[in-house]
């Protein structure tokens, strides 16, 4: 790993920022403690017709999406030996971690018995592609921790076992990025298996692939975006000579993943789902024009990549694109089939945005703990607006 | 094949006795609810003028079974596809892909299980016919050996053409299925899905997960490969750059 610094800000001041996430960690602290009293009924809108909601469509499938940043920069770094993304590959592999982490609790609180949860390993089913999840993310989970260890580890002044894993980076990433190809794509799988529900803008054989792909994309998108709030937060410079060519990678997953979706549009006959204009149809169309048409007309634009704000602005959308897209998939996707409505509980929102809020603090305080951003850049200017 | 059970609609009268008996041989709390929930495993309803009945189809190549991480769900060789909640870590995935909607959860419990009919198996051990169609007082519900009901169906079909549709529900659908209906009205106007293929679900993921293995190998090597070129790349570039290449770093 290269030389990196920790990004400090002279003194703690609880910002306002510090005490919105502590306000949104308490309430999900309340939210679990009812959910565990008084059964999911009590805090979430699921039902007998509608047993996946906002944890799965949004926490789960976003959360391990969204960290797609960390197999395919480690990949690009380690095996494609393109050294010079070499600086920003440790806080995507910590955004990575955060993410998966993100997931597990979010699991935790879903599944209906979460203290079995060591099932999986026991009781085994190859047919279940959610067994196949589950091992994904244990093993995942693991391997992110071990190739953002070095980090702790040498800051705590253990040299030796950090040298025997950075030994031991090439077989680590690969096994990282085939784990991720598995779970990226099984995610996708775990649709493959509701034909008849799924609605046909979003059901085909090729959800797996669509998946992996779409997450390359949003993946990159959010080591964009993360680069850029990490930037306004400590007051740091946009590293433009490496976000320009991620963005160009951007442009290109999600140009495959686009055509890809249309095909399976076409191949589904359901265009014409799009021009009746209904609800599925305009779901569609907003999913679409903001995570694939506009980030890829927009981003193959040189001008505009090589301008901060156009370059933030269109991994931000390719981001909210893909989150749409997921929740399509779970929620909007799957309504008509299931002949009711699901519309997340102010609980279940609670949840998700205090687990987001929760993994953006423990971001900030491990940017200033730990040597994570490139020296140089590191310095800020001014103190820091991200209070904690 | 197994056991199994024939529903015949035009022969339902729609007393509740199936309901009721499956409550108390399940020890099911709380009365007979209108809808299939955790704790009501089959009812019966009125839909254009025909009693129709709602229970666990027990499919050949069950969905539910297929998609549970833990294997809590089994197809047993006598019929039932039983649930071991024991087992169960509450994900819900049987719930999202049976095509029948037929598990239901406790959403009102710290500790929720799923609750289906389970074909009554213990029953089945003993050699005796499930509750329902023991208290099935018009012979309603049947139950007997597959093979036999899908013969005893196609009678009836025969001999009575115009008393009903030309279908059984189930022989087919999802790939078949334990439980089977004959009607005098089309299934899809009594709430039944008649948009299900013939293969069963489970196949359209087993394609995928199958092919896991074969994958991984060779996923791993293609990324060693790259590895192998772009770092012997830089080492061959390196060497040129120190002339006699005596700094060999990989």
């Amino acid at each position: 790993m290269s030389t990196a610094a920790t990004l400090t800000s002279r003194r703690f001041r609880p910002g306002f920022w510090t005490i919105v996430a502590a306000l949104l960690f308490l309430a999900f602290c309340t939210v679990t403690v009812i959910r565990f009293t008084k059964g999911l009924g009590a805090v979430t809108n699921l039902s007998d017709q509608f047993p996946w909601g906002l944890w799965i469509g949004f926490d789960l499938l976003c959360g391990v999406g969204l960290a797609a940043g960390a197999f395919t920069l480690t990949a690009v770094v380690h095996l494609f030996n393109l050294k010079k993304f070499e600086p920003i590959v440790r806080p995507t592999i910590l955004t990575g971690f955060l993410g998966y982490a993100f997931v597990i609790v979010a699991l935790l609180l879903d599944l209906g018995q979460p203290w079995r949860i060591w099932h999986a390993i026991v009781y085994w089913n190859p047919h279940s592609v959610m067994f196949e999840v589950a091992w994904c993310v244990m093993l995942y989970t693991t391997v992110l921790a071990v190739e953002f260890s070095p980090v702790v580890l040498e800051y705590f002044g253990f040299h030796a076992p950090a040298r025997l894993i950075h030994r031991l980076i090439t077989p680590l990433v690969i096994l990282g990025v085939i784990l991720s190809t598995l779970h990226q794509s099984s995610l996708g799988s775990l649709y493959l298996i509701v034909p008849s529900k799924l609605h046909p803008l979003w059901y085909s054989p090729m959800l797996p692939l669509h998946f992996y792909i779409s997450a390359i994309g949003a993946g990159i998108g959010m080591v964009i975006l993360e680069s850029y709030l990490s930037g306004r937060a400590f007051h740091r410079h946009l590293e433009m000579d490496l976000l320009e060519p991620l963005a160009r990678g951007m442009v290109v997953a999600l140009g495959i993943y686009g055509l890809m979706r249309l095909q399976a549009i076409r191949r589904n006959h359901a265009f014409g789902s799009i021009l009746e204009f209904g609800y599925e149809g305009k779901m569609f169309l907003l999913e679409f024009t903001l995570g694939v048409i506009l980030p890829v007309a927009l981003m193959s634009i040189r001008k505009l990549r090589s301008n901060p704000d156009w370059l933030v602005g269109g991994a931000f959308m390719a981001v909210l694109g893909f989150v749409m897209n997921r929740l399509n998939i779970s929620i909007t996707g799957m309504e008509a089939a299931s002949g009711t409505r699901y519309l997340p509980s102010g609980m279940e929102i609670i949840v998700s945005v205090g687990l987001v809020a929760t993994g953006m603090a423990v971001f900030a305080f491990a940017v200033r703990t730990f040597p994570i951003f490139p020296e140089g850049q590191g310095a800020p200017s001014k103190e820091s607006e991200l209070g904690a | 094949m197994g056991m199994g059970l024939l529903f015949d609609a035009t022969r339902c009268i729609g007393c509740g006795a199936c309901s009721s008996a499956c409550k108390e041989q399940n020890k099911l709390p709380g009365k007979v609810e209108e809808v299939l929930t955790a704790y009501t495993w089959t009812t019966v309803k009125e839909k254009e003028g025909t009693n129709i009945r709602r229970l666990c189809m027990h499919c050949e190549v069950p969905t539910c079974a297929s998609v549970c991480p833990v294997a809590a769900l089994v197809k047993t060789a006598e019929g039932p596809v039983v649930y071991d909640a024991k087992r169960c870590m509450g994900c819900r995935y049987c719930m999202m892909a049976c095509p029948f909607e037929i598990p239901k959860y406790q959403w009102d419990s710290a500790v929720p299980i799923v609750g289906k009919c389970i074909l009554c198996a213990g029953r089945l051990k003993e050699g005796l016919a499930t509750a329902c169609a023991t208290a099935c007082p018009v012979e309603a519900t049947t139950f007997g050996k597959k093979e036999d009901l899908i013969w005893e169906a196609r009678t009836r079909l025969r001999s009575k053409p115009g008393a009903y549709v030309n279908q059984i529900y189930g022989l087919t659908e999802a790939g078949g299925t334990s439980v089977m209906m004959i009607s005098n009205v089309p299934f899809e106007k009594l709430g039944l899905k008649s948009n299900l293929p013939a293969e069963p679900p489970a196949m359209r993921t087993w394609q995928v997960l199958s092919n896991i293995p074969d994958f991984v190998g060779v996923w791993g090597v293609f990324l060693y490969g790259i590895h192998w070129i772009t770092a012997r790349r830089e080492r061959v570039a390196d060497t040129a750059n120190h002339d006699n290449g005596r700094e060999d770093r990989s």
